[in-house]
C-alpha cells in the first residue's frame, strides 16, 4: 500500500471514531437513527467484502451468500438464545461456522466454472429459507417465528448510548477484518488466488495448489459474509428465514458491482451504497405517492436492477475503478 | 394406490410447467451459452399482462393469444437492446445482467399489481373432462396445452425454413453467416420464443400457484433442475428431463408422506421442495454435468 493512500486510511478511521462523539454538538446531523444506519452499513461493507474476496480477488461467482449471511447470523442467535453466549463470542464462532460450510460448498463448486457456479449458488440462495425452516432444525431456529434476541449492553460502564456502542463494534470489527483482507491479499497467498483468476492454467503449471486456494478462498470469503451475518443478528436482534431469500444474495451483488470488482474500497463503497437505496426508496415512493400522485410503488430493486445494468454498461469496474481512473486522469493531466 | 397415482398425475401436470421453462432455458443457451436467471420473472411478468387484459373483459384464449404474442416482442426486444451489446463481455458481466433484470420485472410487477397474491382462473371446464380421482380438470388441460406447445415448436424447428435457420444459427454461427443466415435476428428469434414459451408456462401455472410477483422462483429452480438433469445442451432433453423431474418432486414428498405415517418420523415433505431441487441442481452438476442425453463438451487447452 502507497504510504499516500495510508494516510487516507488512518484519516477516515479517525474521522469515523471522532463522528459519534460530535452527538451532543449536532444533535439532529448525528443521530441515534443515522449511527444505526452506518452500522448496517459497516455490516454490508463486510459482506460486500467477503462476495468480493471470492468473486472479485479469485474469479468464483456466487449469487448464493445469502446463504452464509443466514447461516453467520443463526450461529450468533442461536449461541445467544439457546446457550447464553455473549454476543461479541458469536463473531469468531460465525466466522469458524461459515468457514467450515463455505469450505464444504467450496468442493463441488470446484468442478464447476462461471455459469455453472453461478447456477448452483443461485439455486443455494432460493433454497435457504426452506432450509431454516426445516421441521428438524426447529427447536433451534424457532421456525417460521425466527429468533427473537437482546441488543448488546454498554460495556464496562461507557457513557455511550446502545447504538453509538454498536457502531463502535460494528467499526472496530470491520477495521481488523479489512486489515485482514488487506494483508492476505498483499502476500503470497493473495498473489495466487488473483493468479488463478486471472490465468487458471498458468496458476496451476506454476505449482500452486489451485483446488486448495479456490476451496480456502471460499470458505474464508463464507466467513467474512457469515462475520456480517452475526453482527446484523446482533445490531436487528431478530433473526428469521424470510429475510435471508434470493434478493438479499441480490445486494450483496449490487454492492460488488456498484463498489467495485476485486476492490477494497469498493466493497465499503457497495455495502454504503446498497443500504443508502433500500432505506432511501421507501421515501421516494412516499414522493411519488403522495406529491407526484402516482399510483406507482417504487422498490429499491426497481433501482437495484437498472444500476446493476447501467453499470455493465458505464462503469463496468464499479464505483472505485471509475474513481482511481477519474483520480489517473487527473494527474495525468497535471504531469 | 389411488394417492400414488394421483401424486403422479400431478407430477405430470408440474412435469409439463417445468419442461417449458426448462426447454425456453435451453432454447436460450444452445443459441448463446448464457444461462438467463431472469427467465421465470419475464414469465411471470407475462402471466401478469394476461390477467391485465382478462381484467379488462378479454375472454381467456384471446388474452393467452396476445399475451404469446406480446412475450415473444419482449424477448426480442430484450435481446436487442440489452444483450446484443454485450456480445463479446466476460460471462460475469452476463450473470449481472441477467440478475438485473430479474430484480426489474420482479419489483415492477410488485409496482404495478402488488404484491397481493391474486386468484387466476383456469380455462377449463369443472368436471367435462379428467379422469375423476386421479387427474384434474386442468391438470389434465395443462399437459395437454404444454404437449400442443412442444408440438408446434418441434414442427416449426424440424418443417419450417426459418427454424433450420434458427438451428443453423445455433449450431454453428459462421457457417451460417457464410451461406446468409442473419445470425444474430435468429438470436433475437430464439428470446422471443423463449419468452412465448415462458408465458405459456406462467398461465398455465398460475391457477395452481396463484399469482403473484415471487410465484415462478420455485418452478424456475425446478426448470434448472429439469434442464440439467435432461443435460442443457439438449432440447428434447430437457422436456423429458421436466416430466422427470416433475414426477420425481411429487414422489419424494409422497415417499416421506408414507414414511411419516408408517414410523412417525418427519424426513422430508412439501416443505422440502426446493432443497430437494437444490440437491438435484448440485449432484447432477457435479456428477455427470451433461445431463442424461446431453452432450459431453470436451475443451482442448
Amino acid at each position: 500500500m502507497a504510504a499516500s493512500s495510508k494516510k487516507w486510511v488512518l484519516g477516515a478511521i479517525v474521522f469515523a471514531v471522532l463522528v459519534p462523539l460530535l452527538q451532543p454538538v449536532f444533535p439532529d446531523v448525528v443521530s441515534n437513527y443515522r449511527l444505526f444506519l452506518v452500522s448496517t452499513m459497516i455490516i454490508a461493507a463486510i459482506a460486500v467484502l467477503g462476495l468480493n474476496l471470492l468473486t472479485g480477488f479469485n474469479g468464483q461467482f456466487s449469487l448464493g451468500h445469502g446463504a452464509f449471511y443466514a447461516v453467520g447470523a443463526y450461529t450468533a442467535a442461536i449461541l445467544m438464545d439457546k446457550l447464553n453466549v455473549p454476543y461479541w463470542a458469536t463473531i469468531p464462532a460465525a466466522a469458524i461456522v461459515c468457514f467450515i460450510v463455505g469450505y464444504l460448498f467450496g468442493l463441488p463448486a470446484l468442478k464447476l466454472e462461471g455459469h455453472y457456479l453461478a447456477l448452483a449458488t443461485f439455486a443455494l440462495a432460493l433454497a435457504v429459507p426452506q432450509i431454516l425452516k426445516y421441521k428438524w432444525l426447529e427447536g433451534l431456529t424457532g421456525g417460521v417465528q425466527g429468533i427473537v434476541l437482546m441488543k448488546p449492553e454498554v460495556p464496562f460502564g461507557l457513557p455511550l448510548s446502545e447504538d453509538q456502542w454498536l457502531y463502535y463494534f460494528c467499526l472496530l470489527v470491520m477495521i481488523v477484518l479489512f486489515w485482514g483482507a488487506a494483508n492476505m491479499l498483499n502476500s503470497r497467498s493473495g498473489r495466487a488466488m488473483m493468479a488463478i483468476r486471472d490465468q487458471y492454467l498458468a496458476a496451476d503449471t506454476m505449482g500452486i495448489d489451485t483446488a486448495l486456494y479456490k476451496t480456502v478462498t471460499f470458505g474464508i470469503s463464507a466467513a467474512y459474509t457469515g462475520i456480517a451475518g452475526a453482527l446484523s443478528a446482533s445490531a436487528i436482534a431478530f433473526v428469521a428465514p424470510d429475510s435471508f431469500g434470493i434478493f438479499l444474495s441480490i445486494k450483496f451483488l449490487i454492492g460488488l458491482v456498484v463498489g467495485g470488482i476485486g476492490s477494497l474500497l469498493g466493497s465499503v463503497l457497495g455495502g454504503i451504497f446498497y443500504v443508502l437505496v433500500d432505506n432511501s426508496a421507501q421515501s421516494l415512493t412516499q414522493f411519488i405517492r403522495n406529491d407526484l400522485g402516482l399510483p406507482f410503488d417504487l422498490s429499491a430493486y426497481t433501482v437495484f436492477g437498472v444500476l446493476l445494468i447501467a453499470i455493465i454498461y458505464l462503469m463496468p469496474m464499479g464505483i472505485a475503478g471509475g474513481l482511481y481512473m477519474a483520480y489517473r486522469k487527473l494527474r495525468g493531466a497535471r504531469a | 394406490m389411488e394417492q400414488l397415482l394421483q401424486q403422479f398425475a400431478s407430477g405430470l401436470a408440474n412435469g409439463a410447467i417445468y419442461a417449458c421453462v426448462a426447454l425456453a432455458l435451453v432454447m436460450i443457451y444452445v443459441s448463446t451459452d448464457h444461462i438467463n436467471f431472469a427467465q421465470g420473472e419475464m414469465a411471470m411478468f407475462s402471466t401478469y399482462i394476461s390477467w391485465q387484459l382478462m381484467s379488462w373483459g378479454m375472454s381467456f384464449w384471446i388474452a393467452f393469444i396476445l399475451t404469446v404474442i406480446i412475450s415473444f416482442a419482449m424477448g426480442v426486444l430484450i435481446e436487442r437492446l440489452i444483450l446484443r451489446p454485450l456480445h463479446n463481455a466476460p460471462v460475469l458481466s452476463i450473470i449481472v445482467v441477467f440478475i438485473g433484470l430479474l430484480a426489474i420485472f420482479n419489483s415492477m410487477a410488485g409496482a404495478f399489481w402488488s404484491y397481493l397474491i391474486k386468484e387466476f382462473p383456469s380455462p377449463f371446464p369443472k368436471a367435462d373432462f379428467g379422469i375423476a380421482g386421479v387427474i384434474g380438470p386442468h391438470q389434465l388441460g395443462v399437459v395437454l396445452v404444454t404437449l400442443i406447445v412442444l408440438g408446434l415448436l418441434f414442427a416449426f424447428f424440424r418443417y419450417t425454413p426459418l427454424g433450420l435457420a434458427m438451428r443453423a444459427a445455433a449450431q454453428n454461427p459462421q457457417m451460417a453467416r457464410l451461406v446468409g443466415v442473419r445470425v444474430d435476428w435468429m438470436l433475437a428469434l430464439g428470446w422471443g420464443l423463449a419468452a412465448s414459451v415462458g408465458a405459456v408456462a406462467g398461465i398455465m401455472v398460475a391457477h395452481i400457484v396463484y399469482l403473484e410477483p415471487n410465484m415462478m422462483g420455485g418452478i424456475l429452480l425446478y426448470a434448472f433442475a429439469s434442464a440439467l438433469v435432461g443435460g442443457i445442451s439438449n432440447p428434447a432433453g430437457a422436456v423429458a428431463g421436466g416430466f422427470i423431474v416433475g414426477i420425481l418432486e411429487n414422489m419424494v414428498a409422497y415417499a416421506g408422506n408414507q414414511i411419516e405415517k408408517a414410523t412417525g418420523v418427519y424426513i422430508i415433505g412439501n416443505g422440502e421442495k426446493l432443497t430437494v431441487a437444490l440437491i438435484i441442481v448440485i449432484f447432477v452438476l457435479t456428477v455427470k454435468p451433461a445431463g442424461l442425453f446431453g452432450r459431453v463438451v470436451v475443451r482442448r487447452v
